[in-house]
C-alpha cells in the first residue's frame, strides 16, 4: 500500500510540475491542483498508513502501547483541502477576468506592460 | 506566563472586519472605523510589547489543550516587536488609504479584506504551531490576491497571474515540507519540534526539510533565485496596497525564516554557506535590477529585492552580533519600505506618472514636501545617523569576525548602488526641470493641489508619521538595538522559549 502511495505521489508532483511548466494559464492551473493533492496524499502517507486500529485508548492503560491510525494528519489534510478549495476557485476566476481582458491562453502574453520599462 | 491577552492583536483585526463587511457601501463609516481600530490595534501593540519586554514570553493554548497537543500562541520580544512595527504600517496605510484608495476599490470591500490581510500577519508572527502558521499564511496570501486584483485593470490581472501562481506554488511546496516535518518527528509545535529535531540521527533527511522551508519561504520573501515574480507585480496595484505588499508580505517571509533556522532547524556549516551566497546573490541582482528601471515603483521593487539580502545575510553569518543587525535592519526595513511606497503614491497623484524621464519640477513646486521625501530616501539608503546606517554597521562587524569577505563586498556594492539610484532618481524627478509634453499628449492635471486640504493632510499625515518613526529608529538606535540584541541573545539560546512553552521539565527529559 506504501509503495503504490509512493508511486501515485510522485507521479502528481511530476505531472503538476510539467503542466506549470506549459505555456497554457488552464495547464499551470490543473498543474497547481495536481501539486496540491500530491501535498495532501503525502502528509497523510507520512502520518504511516495504518488499518483498524482506532486511536482510542483502552479504559485499563494510560498511554497508547500498539501502532494506532493518527488522526492529526486527516485534519491537516482536510484543512489543506478546504484552504485550496478557496484558492483554487479564486485562481479560476481570475483566469477567466484575464482570458477576457487579454484574449489569450498564452502566459507569455502576459507581458504587454513589460515593453515600457 | 499564560494570557489571553496576547491574541488581541488579530481578535481586533478580524472583529472589524467583520463589522465592515456589514457596512459594505457606506465607504465614510468604513473609514472612520477603519482608522479608529488601527488605532486601538497599535495601542494593544504598544501595550503587549511593554509587557513581553518585562515579564518575558507569553504564551496562550488554544481551547487549553496542553503544548504539545493543542495549538499554542506564543509572544515573545521578536513577535511582540513584528506586531507593533505591523500595527505602525497598518494605521499608516490605513489612513493613507481613505483617500489614496478610490471609492470603486473601497465599495468592493477593501477595508475588510485590509482587516483580513493583517489579522493573517498578526497571526503569523504570533502563532507557536507549524501548520497554524500555514493557514495564517493562507489567509494572508488570499486576502492580498484579493487587494491585487481589486480594481482589475489590465497589467494588475497580468501581473495577479505571475503573483497568485507563484505564492501557490510556495504553499504547496510550505505544506510538502510540513508533510516532511511530521513524519520525521509526529509534531507540529515550534518548540517541541526545536527538541525533537535535534535528536533525530538522519540529519540529511532534516537538512533537506530545513531546505524546502527554505524554499517556500524564499518565494515569499524573494530571495535571489525565486524573486522574478516581485518586480513584475509589485507595481501595479495602488500605492496604499503595494505599500503593505512592499512592506509587510516579504517581512513575514523572513520572519518565518528568522523563526525556523534558529529554533527549529539550527544552520550547519552547509546551510550557513548557502545562505551567504543566496545573500550575496539577492544584493547583487536586487542592486543590478534597481540601476536599469525607469519606472520609479518597479525600481523600488528591486530595492526590495535587494535589501532582502542584508537580512538573509544575518542568517547566513549566524552570530549574535549578526543576528541583531538583521533584525534591526528588518524592523527598518518595514517602517522604511512602507514609508517609500505611500510617497511613490502621492508623486504619482501629482505628476500622473511613474517615469522618471517625465517627472521633474517636484523641488520646485512642492519643496517642504520634497524635503519630507527626501528624509524618506536617506533613510532607506542609510546616511549616519539615519536608521538605515546602524545595523550595517553590526552585519560589517560580524562579516569582518567570521572572515566573510565576499558578502562584506557584496553589502557595500548594495548600499552604494542603493545610494546610487535615489540620487539618480532625486535629480530626475525632483531637481531637474519637467520635460515639455509631447505635442499628441493631454497635459496631466495636478491631482495633488485640487484636493481638500483635509485630504491633502490624510495623505501627508501618514508619510510624516512613518517618517518620524524612521527618525526615532536612527536617532534612538541604541534602544532599538537593545531590542534587537535581547531577540537575538534569545534566538541563539532558544530554552526560554522552550520552557514557555512547554514548561520547565520539557528540556530536562533527555
Amino acid at each position: 500500500m506504501e509503495l503504490l502511495f509512493v508511486v501515485l505521489i510522485g507521479v502528481l508532483y511530476g505531472t503538476g510540475i510539467y503542466l506549470m511548466l506549459r505555456r497554457s494559464m488552464v495547464k499551470l492551473l490543473v498543474g497547481l491542483l495536481l501539486l496540491g493533492n500530491g501535498a495532501n496524499l503525502l502528509i497523510f502517507l507520512l502520518g504511516d498508513l495504518v488499518k483498524g486500529n482506532p486511536p482510542v485508548i483502552s479504559p485499563d492503560s494510560s498511554v497508547f502501547t500498539a501502532v494506532y491510525a493518527d488522526p492529526i494528519p486527516q485534519s491537516l489534510i482536510l484543512t489543506a483541502i478546504v484552504i485550496s478549495f478557496g484558492l483554487q476557485s479564486f485562481a479560476i476566476i481570475l483566469l477567466k477576468k484575464v482570458y477576457l481582458a487579454t484574449g489569450s491562453d498564452n502566459l507569455d502574453d502576459l507581458n504587454t506592460h513589460d515593453l515600457d520599462i | 506566563m499564560t494570557s489571553n491577552f496576547i491574541i488581541l492583536p488579530l481578535l481586533l483585526h478580524m472583529a472589524t472586519a467583520i463589522v465592515l463587511m456589514f457596512l459594505w457601501k457606506r465607504i465614510t463609516a468604513q473609514r472612520i472605523i477603519s482608522v479608529i481600530s488601527n488605532i486601538v490595534i497599535l495601542i494593544v501593540g504598544i501595550l503587549l510589547f511593554m509587557q513581553t519586554w518585562k515579564t518575558g514570553i507569553i504564551t496562550m493554548q488554544a481551547g487549553n489543550w496542553p503544548a504539545p497537543f493543542g495549538i499554542t500562541f506564543v509572544a515573545d520580544v521578536f513577535s511582540s516587536t513584528m506586531v507593533l512595527f505591523t500595527s505602525i504600517s497598518a494605521l499608516a496605510v490605513s489612513i493613507y488609504s481613505t483617500v489614496g484608495i478610490n471609492r470603486a476599490r473601497m465599495k468592493y470591500g477593501y477595508f475588510p479584506i485590509f482587516h483580513f490581510l493583517f489579522m493573517g500577519l498578526n497571526g503569523a508572527f504570533l502563532t507557536g504551531d507549524v501548520f497554524n502558521l500555514y493557514v495564517w499564511f493562507e489567509i494572508v496570501i488570499i486576502s492580498s490576491f484579493v487587494l491585487m486584483t481589486l480594481g482589475g485593470k489590465k497589467p494588475q490581472m497580468e501581473s495577479a497571474i505571475k503573483y497568485v501562481a507563484m505564492n501557490m506554488l510556495a504553499s504547496v511546496i510550505f505544506l510538502t515540507a510540513i508533510a516532511i516535518l511530521y513524519g520525521l518527528t509526529g509534531s507540529l509545535n515550534m518548540a517541541d519540534l526545536s527538541i525533537k529535531i535535534a535528536q533525530i540521527e538522519n540529519r540529511g533527511l532534516v537538512n533537506i526539510t530545513g531546505l524546502l522551508f527554505f524554499i517556500g519561504f524564499g518565494i515569499k520573501s524573494a530571495v535571489f533565485p525565486l524573486y522574478y515574480w516581485l518586480p513584475s507585480s509589485y507595481h501595479t496595484p495602488p500605492s496604499a496596497i503595494a505599500a503593505i505588499f512592499g512592506g509587510l508580505l516579504t517581512k513575514v517571509g523572513i520572519y518565518a525564516l528568522f523563526r525556523f533556522f534558529t529554533l527549529i532547524f539550527i544552520p550547519n556549516e552547509f546551510i550557513t554557506t548557502a545562505f551567504s551566497l543566496i545573500a550575496v546573490a539577492t544584493l547583487i541582482t536586487g542592486a543590478l535590477g534597481s540601476i536599469i528601471k525607469r519606472d520609479m515603483r518597479r525600481m523600488f521593487s528591486y530595492l526590495i529585492v535587494c535589501h532582502i539580502g542584508f537580512m538573509i545575510a544575518g542568517l547566513g553569518l549566524f552570530t549574535e552580533v549578526a543576528l541583531a543587525g538583521a533584525l534591526f535592519y528588518l524592523f527598518h526595513d518595514i517602517i522604511v519600505k512602507t514609508n517609500l511606497f505611500l510617497v511613490s503614491g502621492i508623486i504619482y497623484r501629482i505628476k500622473g506618472t511613474m517615469n522618471m524621464p517625465k517627472l521633474g519640477g517636484l523641488y520646485a513646486e512642492y519643496p517642504k514636501l520634497s524635503l519630507i521625501m527626501a528624509i524618506v530616501f536617506f533613510s532607506l539608503v542609510g546616511i549616519p545617523p539615519l536608521s538605515g546606517f546602524w545595523p550595517k554597521i553590526n552585519l560589517f562587524q560580524a562579516g569582518f569576525f567570521g572572515g566573510n569577505y565576499l558578502l562584506i563586498v557584496a553589502m557595500i556594492i548594495a548600499s552604494f548602488v542603493t545610494l546610487y539610484v535615489i540620487a539618480k532618481m532625486w535629480t530626475e524627478a525632483f531637481w531637474k526641470t519637467a520635460p515639455p509634453l509631447d505635442p499628441d499628449e493631454k497635459a496631466y492635471i495636478d491631482g495633488f493641489t485640487v484636493l481638500r486640504p483635509f485630504s491633502k493632510l490624510l495623505l501627508v499625515f501618514p508619510v510624516v508619521m512613518l517618517m518620524m518613526v524612521s527618525l526615532y529608529i536612527g536617532f534612538g538606535a541604541e534602544n532599538i538595538m537593545v531590542i534587537s540584541k535581547h531577540i537575538a541573545a534569545q534566538m541563539m539560546d532558544t530554552s526560554p522559549y522552550i520552557k514557555a512553552v512547554l514548561g520547565n521539565e520539557a528540556l530536562n527529559i533527555q
